[in-house]
């Protein structure tokens, strides 16, 4: 695993209060899982979705597929059928990103113009890093209807690299494009590319991976993290799946590569190479990968070593496990397992390791749209940051003024990163704990620090005022009255709640509670003088003295359906 | 109609430049002067609170105080809901209250009710929302202020609110709200400078409004832990549960059922008895929206609107008992508040329409009661365009209560209320100053006040000792010494002729050995 090497402004810069670092490193609720819930078994299994195809179903496939949706999102996936939306989210054109631009007035990079072509500049390297997660997360913003940047960060999270431990952010940026491109593809070319990607070399040391001092970092993260996983120990250095040799025998198939600062890219030095046979364990049927010498030597013994790995049923099944709880439910039990995961796993490997047809067919499954798969996610930070702006319709400033745009994206970075997940910084090599950590999962977000600033957040975009950024000269703020005007009755308490309800929420309220969100719109008064007041408003609607009655009132809803719990569901 | 305060700025230099050098009077200068500085026997202003019961939806102010003087007009527009003159709880030859609000009468013989005639603001808005946004922020009427009169006032007792919040300090909420989403009224700048706890009945387990029974299915685990976890994080989670566990309420007047302003009073009183140091609190009673129904055809002394006055006297004489029974009733103020009054002309649905300015109540052992302004004037022949003038904005309510209760300073009051308003004489000397009167001391509210000619100014000696009772004037130049002797044990009555003292306020002190009383009194035009 790569050494933190933050630096004293960079940690200060985060500003991470001690209770989040805290809750960061492990840190977990009292009442979180203390075990994994019992849940009913889901009957429903790969087949696909035939029921009813409507505002719930479709939201949750969009609030799995993307960060977020707008209403406008909503209303497109329910007028497809459930499996033209999948293919729409899964097929959409890419869209080539413009480059990470430099918005420090001091960098030789200038402003508005990107540094990835600049040379490496140690004083610069910091705001290149912060500059590579803003234009990241403007992706994330601008994301449309296509689910790529979910996959990507999905793959940010399997494959994980830290940006502040790679140190130059040029590395980062080959490295984010490299997911980027394979996010919807071939599970196996990305891991033959992500080996010797000069990212991934230099964070998980494979750059000193020689013949005469082998490194074995990143043969044992391939191994334990990215492609088969480490299973039971069922013996001192038997993983079930690998053992201990198996790591050393892996570290040497991948000496001699080593990263190269001009193009961001990296070589393989034959001289370094051990050239050698390797001799795999029983957990591999005791294969030898034939040493070789020569300038091909690196290229060829990967392949050989990836295709051993990617030849056990158990690869596939690995990844299927993660994609199953990033964008399903976190508890796989026997029967998941069994009805679920290994037929997926069939078709990833019988289908060459191509990725979208494996999520098409989860996507479509009855077992996906089963209710009691709704709801059942706690929104990861970037979530709740980007999918609030969306669903509350929040306009974005656009790249016209890098700075400004870049402003507020870095607001955006450090929200989402107070709550525990800062985009190209993961804590380690495993990702974010949410995906991984036995029994509290998706729980892990959630902790005394995390939760008053997600409220806090959403709080802000629901007020007059709104959130400020870019010095606070701008703020974001959800325009509460478009909201109400885009419900089909606004003149009605009922379905201003209803309509808003489903827009925000991924299960369906109580009457209690659907009574209480219309007594707060109200503030007491009997229905009927909601729609008094609205028609006043939509009499006089440029009369400041009509607007903000009704305005404050629909503030006060958005607010506190936007601090029910349940808007933390995803 | 009484103007302001029933004084202009002539009166008051006429008033004043005979005891003190114009000057001194100060650019900000009023006619009623703070009490404060004087007020030794009551609690000081950080130890006070403010409760502030919304009414909503708009009281019908004409059948909460009624006019009895007006009532061969007022007959003729609203005959089938008036209340009839036999059975108006009595303040005064003109004035009473609804039969509900026997307690209130009680409140207000005793000098712990002081009732404000037609409060309102100049070009009053009938709309629900706006006019509570216009009562909640303390604006104009055509004024936008996204921030609550309370919310501004709270800031200046906590600044920079939240960070840094809880402190030692200040360990607890600077407001409570018992309803679910905050009005308002407390919104800061920023942030909400208080909290709400969902419901009277969950006011001590803080369990997150909106909440309901979770679905049982991996989403309903998770709300679970969300909601368990919202608990947890309450800012002031801890601090509201400790006060709840170190108090008990005393008294035993609360209704047991079906009174939901008194639940909410009740857990207001065990928070303060439990030492919070909270400075306000909010409470609301719903469903003043009285359009039909306001009254029962057949006894128009019941109905709905009788209910919620019920309601009111009932949860307020119970939370009275109990803060004096805690020991608290020095500490303690309260107000109502509501958008508007209702409409002169009642209609055809047994009930009343949107209306405009409307009587309000300021409560308490502190108060100086008695009657604010007057009975409202009807016209003989009322339209369905006939409001009621406004007496008094609304604004020197929360200005006076700001500086008299609450000790707020002159600058940090420019900033709250964002211009001046007249003071008017709302708070007094408790009745039984804490811990070192004798029972049964002290000095009554004078009747009649305010007053033209002649008023009773009424006080009880325990001991035999010297007594002095005097008037002094707003800059504390004395005005009048009414008796200076030693007297037996038992209650005086003294009667005070205005003579040439100028309209405007005075203040009453009674001394009694070393310890001393005191009440505002204001002579009318």
């Amino acid at each position: 695993m790569g050494e933190r090497t933050l630096t004293a402004a960079r940690k200060s810069a985060l500003a991470v209060s001690a209770t989040a670092a805290l809750a960061g490193d492990a840190a977990f609720s009292k009442y979180a899982n203390h075990a994994l819930p019992k849940r009913a078994a889901v009957a429903a299994g790969l087949e696909a979705y035939t029921g009813t195809w409507d505002k719930r179903h479709a939201g949750h496939l969009l609030r799995r597929a993307l960060f977020g949706f707008t209403a406008a999102d909503l209303d497109k996936a329910v007028s497809l059928s459930a499996a033209a939306c999948v293919d729409a989210l899964l097929d959409a054109p890419e869209v080539v990103p413009g480059l990470p631009l430099s918005t420090d007035a001091n960098d030789p990079t200038p402003i508005g113009t990107s540094w990835t072509v600049s040379a490496y500049d140690g004083n610069y390297n910091g705001t290149r890093q912060r500059s590579l997660q803003n234009w990241w997360m403007a992706l994330l913003s601008g994301q449309g209807f296509s689910a790529r940047e979910k996959m990507n960060v999905f793959w940010h999270n399997h494959l994980a690299t830290e940006l502040d431990v790679v140190g130059d952010a040029r590395y980062a940026w080959v490295h984010h494009l490299l997911l980027r491109k394979n996010a919807l593809g071939n599970f196996k070319s990305l891991i033959i590319a992500i080996t010797t990607d000069a990212a991934m070399l230099n964070y998980l040391n494979g750059d000193s991976n020689t013949n005469t001092n082998p490194n074995e970092n990143y043969g044992r993260e391939l191994q334990e993290l990215f492609t088969i996983g480490k299973g039971v120990e069922v013996a001192a250095g038997n993983y079930t799946n690998y053992t201990e040799e198996d790591v050393k025998a892996t570290a040497r198939v991948l000496t001699g590569w080593r990263d190269v600062r001009e193009g961001s890219t990296s070589e393989f030095l034959a001289n370094k190479h051990d050239v050698k046979d390797k001799l795999f364990s029983a957990a591999y049927g005791n294969q030898t990968i034939t040493g070789r010498s020569g300038a091909d030597a690196g290229t060829l013994e990967l392949k050989d070593l990836v295709d051993m790995i990617f030849a056990q049923a158990e690869t596939a099944k690995y990844l299927c496990r993660k994609l199953y709880r990033f964008f399903v439910y976190y508890d796989i039990d026997a029967s998941v397992e069994a009805n679920i995961i290994a037929p997926l796993a069939d078709q990833l490997q019988k289908g060459g390791f191509e990725v979208k047809p494996v999520l098409a067919t989860l996507f479509k499954s009855a077992h996906f749209q089963d209710t009691l798969n709704q709801g059942c996610h706690i929104k990861p930070p970037l979530d709740l940051v980007i999918g609030s702006l969306r669903q509350l319709g929040i306009a974005l400033p656009d790249g016209a003024d890098p700075l400004k745009q870049y402003s507020l994206m870095a607001a955006l970075v450090g929200e989402a990163g107070r709550m525990q997940q800062e985009i190209g910084n993961p804590p380690n090599v495993a990702g974010w704990p949410a995906y991984y950590q036995l029994p509290v999962f998706y729980e892990v977000w959630i902790n005394s620090d995390t939760l008053p600033r997600r409220i806090q957040f959403t709080d802000k975009l629901a007020s007059a005022k709104g959130y400020g950024y870019y010095t606070d000269k701008s703020f974001l703020a959800a325009d509460a009255l478009a909201l109400a005007k885009a419900t089909s009755k606004p003149g009605t308490a009922e379905t201003i709640v209803a309509e808003w309800s489903a827009l925000l929420f991924p299960i369906t309220l109580t009457d209690v509670q659907l009574k209480y969100l219309k007594d707060v719109l109200l503030n007491g008064l009997p229905d009927y003088e909601w729609g008094v007041e609205w028609d006043d408003y939509v009499a006089a609607p440029t009369d400041a003295t009509k607007i903000k009655p009704v305005e404050t009132r629909l503030r006060a809803l958005l607010t506190a359906m936007l601090q029910l719990a349940e808007y933390q569901l995803c | 109609m009484l103007k302001g305060n029933g004084m202009d700025r002539r009166d008051f230099l006429k008033l004043t430049s005979a005891a003190v050098p114009l000057a001194a009077a100060g650019p900000v200068a009023r006619a009623y002067a703070s009490p404060l500085a004087s007020l030794a026997a009551m609690a000081p202003p950080s130890d006070r609170v403010l409760v502030v019961i919304r009414l909503d939806g708009g009281n019908d102010g004409l059948n909460t105080v009624l006019p009895l003087d007006q009532y061969a007009n007022l007959a003729k527009a609203r005959a089938n809901i008036l209340i009839p003159e036999a059975k108006a709880v009595k303040l005064n030859a003109a004035t009473g209250l609804h039969p509900s609000l026997a307690g209130f009468g009680k409140m207000f013989a005793d000098g712990r009710l002081r009732i404000i005639q037609a409060v309102g603001y100049p070009n009053h808005n009938q709309s629900h929302f706006r006019s509570t946004d216009i009562w909640f922020s303390g604006s104009e009427y055509n004024q936008i202020l996204s921030t609550g009169w309370l919310g501004r006032y709270l800031e200046t007792v906590y600044p920079n609110y939240p960070d840094g919040y809880p402190s030692k300090d200040f360990p607890d909420p600077p407001a409570v709200q018992v309803g679910s989403s905050l009005y308002t009224l407390l919104q800061g700048a920023e942030v909400p400078m208080g909290m709400a706890v969902a419901s009277a009945t969950s006011i001590y387990s803080l369990v997150p409004a909106g909440t309901d029974i979770a679905p049982k299915t991996p989403a309903g685990h998770e709300l679970e832990f969300i909601r368990q976890m919202a608990t947890e994080t309450q800012k002031y989670g801890e601090s509201l549960k400790a006060a709840v566990a170190a108090a008990t309420n005393k008294s035993t007047l609360y209704p047991a059922t079906g009174n939901k302003l008194s639940d909410q009073l009740k857990g207001v009183a065990r928070l303060i008895a439990g030492g919070l140091q909270t400075k306000v609190y909010v409470v609301s009673l719903r469903g003043f929206d009285t359009h039909a129904n306001q009254v029962l055809a057949a006894d128009v002394t019941t109905g709905g609107h009788a209910n919620l006055l019920t309601q009111l006297n009932d949860a307020i004489v119970a939370f009275q008992d109990d803060l004096k029974l805690l020991g608290l009733e020095n500490r303690v103020l309260g107000m109502t508040m509501s958008e508007f009054g209702r409409r002169i002309l009642s209609n055809a649905s047994l009930g009343t329409d949107h209306g405009t300015s409307a009587p309000l109540f300021v409560w308490g052992a502190g108060v100086s009661g008695g009657l604010l302004g007057v009975n409202p004037t009807i016209p003989a022949a009322v339209t369905v365009k006939d409001n009621i003038p406004m007496q008094y904005d609304y604004r020197s309510i929360y200005a006076t209560l700001l500086r008299d209760w609450l000790g707020v300073g002159a600058a940090d009051l420019a900033k709250v209320m964002l211009k001046d308003f007249p003071f008017l004489p709302l708070v007094g000397t408790p009745i039984v100053p804490r811990g070192e009167a004798a029972a049964g001391e002290g000095l009554e509210p004078n009747f009649p006040n305010p007053f033209r000619g002649a008023t009773t100014l009424r006080y009880r000696v325990p001991s035999g000792e010297r007594v002095r009772l005097r008037i002094f004037d707003t800059r504390g130049g004395l005005v009048r010494v009414v008796v200076d002797g030693f007297h037996a044990p038992g209650s005086y009555a003294r009667t005070l002729e205005a003579g040439r003292m100028a309209p405007g306020t005075y203040i009453c002190r009674l001394e009694v050995g070393e310890r001393s009383f005191q009440r505002p009194l204001e002579v009318m035009r």
